[in-house]
């Protein structure tokens, strides 16, 4: 039977997650403990192992309101398969275009070599840009939303293809109906009052990348020159986010095995004025910056500390939006979407330098990867199918992880990277994307239990 | 109930049968991206 719930304390609150509905119940430790026995259909069993402990009654009581949950829908919640909406192929609605394989900075956990992509560093034409934008047209069937995302190495090196292909664009849409949602991810070191003015003229949004405290920016992100870069970027990222009304940005950093107190970036971050951000962390095999096995009890630590640090600004009306626990337990997406998942190598695709296609960015200059390119498509059909068809149901490993609907299965390039095959998740990956999900429904539980008046403590009283 | 407080109402199971539109944001969950799972986004059609 595939793990139908999943139950786990988180800052001293004890949760029931229902997988196949989504419902997520906050429970007193009778419950928790009850669970173990519980399998819906074995009330008697539960009573005796329990009754000891609890009493007879209470438990019955508790073993009653179990049933409610059952009636309710929203405890063992029937399995879900892949559905009819999920459509046999995908259509394209997302491209990553590398419009610099270049680079100023060289961050020392950077899978690109330093934008080169282990190729020759080189820029993409606005003719190559401008194909890709007639590429996403002519894949994304009826489907109105389309997005681009210019990227590199550092786009701002080649605001020229940027400029043509915005433009390029704002025509399409105007002849097709269609609507483009475009986003750039800079390390803003070329960021100026002149395409600061741009950017937001034409509504693109950004991707800002700073690591948190100014030491560890500074080692990790040093310039060509290996100096650091935090004191140029941040009073670019504050001039640019003042311009947009602290609106259409998100700031992302990355923390590695030097910086395991990332809840010290994090709220560092947040003080420097920045108030949409995440951490996240890195992903390398055998380098000394890497996470391991090992390292996961330290990590685990730190998400409970940044979880309480973050609640805490919260109720203090100080509080700011940290993406990783983000998440609408009442409005989240479809099945579909949760088994489409990221969508590399059937719903999105990277454009490199040179107009090659390969499932996503992290793909790029992977050869055995490489789908087609934008002026002739996709040519190799077996692959985009493998990806459409490596959903969750159809990972061993996630098919039965607690996480799958809200994980959707992690991330192709790093199961390719770790295990030479997309449908092996890394496993370090998971631990710490399972804990990050605790922590994000223990958030959302809470600030839910306060919108409805209440003290989480009063509501269930163990 | 005394024991259990509900956070939510879900509609994953009402999705299997509604879903599918694709409007909604793609979704990369690697550190230099976006870094967004899918589980920290809302669906598109009913914002
Ligand atoms: S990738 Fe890992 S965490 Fe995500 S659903 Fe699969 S097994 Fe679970
Ligand atoms: S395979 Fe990984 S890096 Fe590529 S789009 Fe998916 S989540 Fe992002």
């Amino acid at each position: 039977m595939k793990t139908k719930i999943h139950k786990f304390e988180q800052n001293g609150t004890y949760i029931l997650l229902d997988v196949n509905s989504g419902a997520v119940h906050v429970i007193d430790r009778m419950i928790y403990d009850l669970m173990d026995t519980f399998d819906g259909a074995n009330d008697e069993e539960t009573v005796s192992r329990w009754g000891g402990i609890y009493g007879a009654d209470e438990v019955r009581e508790a073993v009653g309101e179990l049933h409610e949950l059952m009636e309710l829908g929203e405890l063992f919640a029937p399995d879900i398969d892949v559905p009819p909406t999920f459509q046999q192929t995908g259509l394209v609605k997302s491209l990553c275009l590398m419009v610099a394989q270049d680079c100023n900075l060289r961050c020392k956990y950077c899978f690109g070599d330093g934008g080169s992509y282990g190729g020759e560093r080189a820029v993409m034409s606005e003719e190559v840009g401008r194909a890709a934008v007639d590429y996403i047209i002519s894949h994304c069937g009826p489907r109105k939303h389309c997005e681009i995302d210019f990227f590199g190495g550092e786009p701002l090196l080649n605001l020229s293809t940027v400029k043509a292909v915005t433009e390029y664009v704002r025509q399409r849409e105007q002849e097709t109906g269609k609507i483009f949602k475009l986003t750039l991810t800079t390390n803003g070191m070329l960021l100026n009052e002149k395409n600061i003015r741009w950017l937001n003229d034409n509504h693109i949004s950004l991707v800002l990348s700073l690591d948190g405290r100014r030491e560890v920016h500074d080692r990790m992100r040093p310039d060509a020159g290996g100096h650091g870069t935090y004191d140029r970027v941040l009073k670019n990222f504050r001039a640019l986010v003042e311009s947009r009304g602290g609106q259409d940005y998100y700031l992302r950093g990355t923390y590695t095995k030097e910086n395991m107190d990332f809840t010290k970036d994090v709220l560092d971050i947040h003080a420097q004025g920045f108030d949409i951000l995440s951490v996240e962390p890195v992903v390398l095999k055998d380098s000394p910056l890497g996470f391991t096995e090992e390292d996961l009890p330290r990590i685990y630590e730190e998400y409970d500390r940044l979880t309480e640090a973050y609640l805490e600004r919260h109720r203090a009306g100080k509080g700011f939006f940290f993406f990783h626990f983000n998440m609408d337990l009442s409005n989240g997406p479809c099945v579909a979407k949760r088994l489409a998942g990221c969508g590399a190598g059937h719903e999105y695709y990277a454009v490199a330098e040179n107009g090659d296609l390969y499932p996503c960015h992290q793909f790029v200059g992977r050869e055995k990867y490489k789908l087609g390119d934008v002026f002739t498509g996709v040519r190799n059909r077996e692959l985009p199918q493998y990806f459409r068809e490596s959903h969750v149901l159809n990972k061993e490993l996630c098919s039965d992880c607690w996480a799958r609907f809200f994980c959707s299965g992690g991330c192709h390039a790093n199961a390719d990277l770790f295990h030479g095959d997309i449908r092996k998740p890394y496993e370090v990956g998971c631990a710490i994307q399972k804990k990050r999900l605790e922590c994000a429904i223990l958030v959302q539980a809470v600030m839910a239990l306060e919108r409805m008046g209440d003290d989480k403590n009063e509501a269930v009283s163990s | 109930m005394k024991h259990i407080k509900t956070v939510n109402k879900p509609t994953m199971q009402a999705s299997l049968k509604k879903g599918g539109c694709g409007e909604c944001q793609a979704s990369c969950q690697s550190a230099c991206k976006t870094s967004c799972t899918v589980g920290n986004q809302v669906c598109e059609s009913k914002k």
